[in-house]
């Protein structure tokens, strides 16, 4: 298991390492990282590849927003049956079950507030056993996956030094 | 305008100019240069010791310390030694925080060295010792070591350059700019020569923690050497804190207390705002340093494979952050291929003879960058090595 969290620490950081720069990295051979790597994706503990992308730079105005959902959990499968009604819809980018004062946490993507206003009102807070919603909408993003937004990561070294 | 170069004090005329120097200036003018010539992590100081330091200045720590560096500071370096290499220092009298370990180095040098006496500098080495010791009006006595040895100074080598006037050895392990490694054997077949000669050590322990095969050994510890040792340390490369200059030099108070007298007249203290931060880094740094010690080992794997693969024979470095491998088949001189590499490719590495003519026919590569920048210059060094083979093909033909 040793060699495989190895594998998966240096990928959450770049899912671009190629498996030969991971088998010199790791000293192991390159087909036996290869092979860890399907096995995983096969089990799913590798779900997918993602690109962390700053969209503002392209102009993009697309708004996100983070909706406070409170459920009346269901006899048998509690919170689980209704999650899964939210997350079924390919604008909702996570779902999270939360302690504390509400129930699940939803994010959703949308081109304008109006179209995440739609959502709320239309198909989420209309689901049955969805008690209440807060919805709060990202002003600006700082950071997300360990990557800084505005400030890029810039080489401040001197170029040559002894 | 007059030339005033006259009134220059001749010991500082005698220096050579650095070799890094006129290779800076050409890399300044250039844009798009991938660097492998630095000799600095590649990191930013963990945000949690940063954090120390501003918050040092917002509680108004902005005054002198005492010459030997904040107490609460030097206990943390006394328990970090004995950590580290198994040796108890009096914070009291055996410790002395200095402006990074450069400095700990011209103190020593000038605190022990009578005009005419030698200092055994093992080459390649980095580029301070044999000035401080010029500028210490003593004489720098290069010792080579060599890639078949690893690097390791040889104590038949060492025996040889040894006379009535020797006075300083220096062991800087892990080394810049070779990345070798003395372990306990090694500096354990030195001991006898150096008691024999009434030598003392100057020991550059900076990369310390950047050993890659099993625990650093400071050549303090061996039997007998504590008192002979002036073991300097310090955070610029362990914790990513290069412009802090916070090192310290540990030793026998006498020798200790010689070089604070130095200290004191001439740099007071070092910063009280880096002091600080030097204890958040000794008390709570552990976790951050692993991290980036793990980072550079992944580093140092593929570039020494990439160099291989490239066709340049590379001794595998067992410490620091730098390759030192060999360009002895591309024909060129080290100046002369740094030079060409990178007018022609843009990738900046260090001509070897910048530390110590043992070096020449060698570049230092740091792989202190990130992955997508080693691989880059890796591939621009290829097409470079090809070209210029193919020139030499074409000109016996």
């Amino acid at each position: 298991m040793e060699l495989e969290k190895r594998i998966l620490h240096l990928l959450e950081n770049n899912a671009r390492l190629s498996c030969k720069a991971i088998a010199t990295m790791l000293d192991e051979d390159e087909t036996k990282i290869k092979s860890i790597i399907e096995q995983m994706e096969k089990q799913k503990i590798i779900l997918g590849y993602n690109t962390i992308i700053n969209w503002e730079l392209l102009g993009n105005d697309g708004v996100t927003a983070m909706i406070d959902v409170k459920v009346t959990p269901e006899r048998e499968v509690g919170f689980n049956s209704v999650a899964e009604k939210i997350y079924r819809y390919p604008e909702v980018r996570c779902v999270y079950l939360m302690s504390g004062t509400y129930d699940l946490s939803v994010v959703v993507n949308g081109e304008s507030m109006k179209d995440i206003a739609w959502f709320v009102s239309h198909k989420l807070s209309t689901l049955d056993h969805v008690q209440s919603t807060v919805t709060h909408f990202i002003l600006k993003r700082y950071k997300q996956e360990n990557f800084i937004f505005e400030e890029p990561e810039e080489d401040k070294r001197l170029v040559v030094s002894p | 305008m007059n030339s005033m170069k006259h009134h220059i004090a001749n010991s500082v005329k005698s220096i050579p100019p650095s070799g890094i120097r006129k290779f800076f200036d050409l890399v300044t003018q250039m844009d798009g240069v991938i660097s492998l010539g630095v000799g600095e992590p590649d990191f930013v100081t963990p945000w949690h010791i940063r954090e120390a330091g501003c918050y040092s200045l917002e509680r108004g720590y902005t005054m002198y310390t005492s010459n030997q560096g904040l107490l609460e500071l030097r206990e943390e370096i006394a328990a970090y030694e004995k950590r580290r290499i198994g040796i108890g220092y009096s914070p009291e009298k055996e410790v002395l925080v200095t402006v990074g370990v450069s400095e700990a180095v011209d103190l020593a040098m000038r605190a022990l060295l009578e005009p005419g006496d030698e200092v055994l500098v093992p080459e390649p080495s980095f580029v301070s010792y044999a000035p401080g010791a010029t500028l210490a009006y003593g004489t720098a006595v290069p010792v080579p070591t060599y890639d078949i040895d690893q690097y390791r100074l040889r104590p038949d080598i060492l025996s040889r350059y040894i006379t009535p006037r020797s006075k300083i050895l220096v062991l800087a392990y892990p080394n810049n700019p070779t990345g070798g490694v003395m372990y306990e054997e090694d500096l354990e077949a030195l001991r006898d020569i150096i008691i024999e000669n009434d030598l003392l050590v100057i020991s550059d322990e900076i990369y310390s923690e950047l050993s890659y095969y099993g625990r650093h050994v400071s050549i303090a510890s061996l039997p007998g050497m504590k008192d002979r040792t002036i073991m300097m340390n310090g955070f610029s490369k362990a914790f990513a804190m290069t412009g802090w200059r916070i090192g310290y030099a540990c030793g026998h108070q006498d020798i200790i207390g010689a070089m604070t007298k130095i200290h004191q007249y001439t740099i007071m203290c070092a910063s009280i705002m880096g002091q600080k931060a030097a204890i958040e880094a000794l008390r709570h740094g552990e976790t951050e340093m692993r991290k980036m010690v793990d980072n550079y080992n992944y580093r140092r794997k593929l570039i020494l494979s990439g160099l291989q693969e490239i066709g340049l024979d590379c001794f595998e470095p067992r410490g620091a952050f730098y390759c030192f491998p060999s360009i002895k088949t591309s024909g060129m001189s080290s100046e002369d291929f740094c030079e060409k590499l990178l007018w022609e490719e843009k990738v900046a590495v260090v001509p070897g003879n910048a530390f110590g003519a043992s070096g020449d026919g060698h570049i230092r590569c740091c792989y202190a960058a990130s992955i997508s920048n080693i691989e880059e210059a890796l591939e621009r060094m290829d097409r470079f090595l090809r070209r210029h083979k193919e020139i030499r093909i074409s000109k016996i033909v």
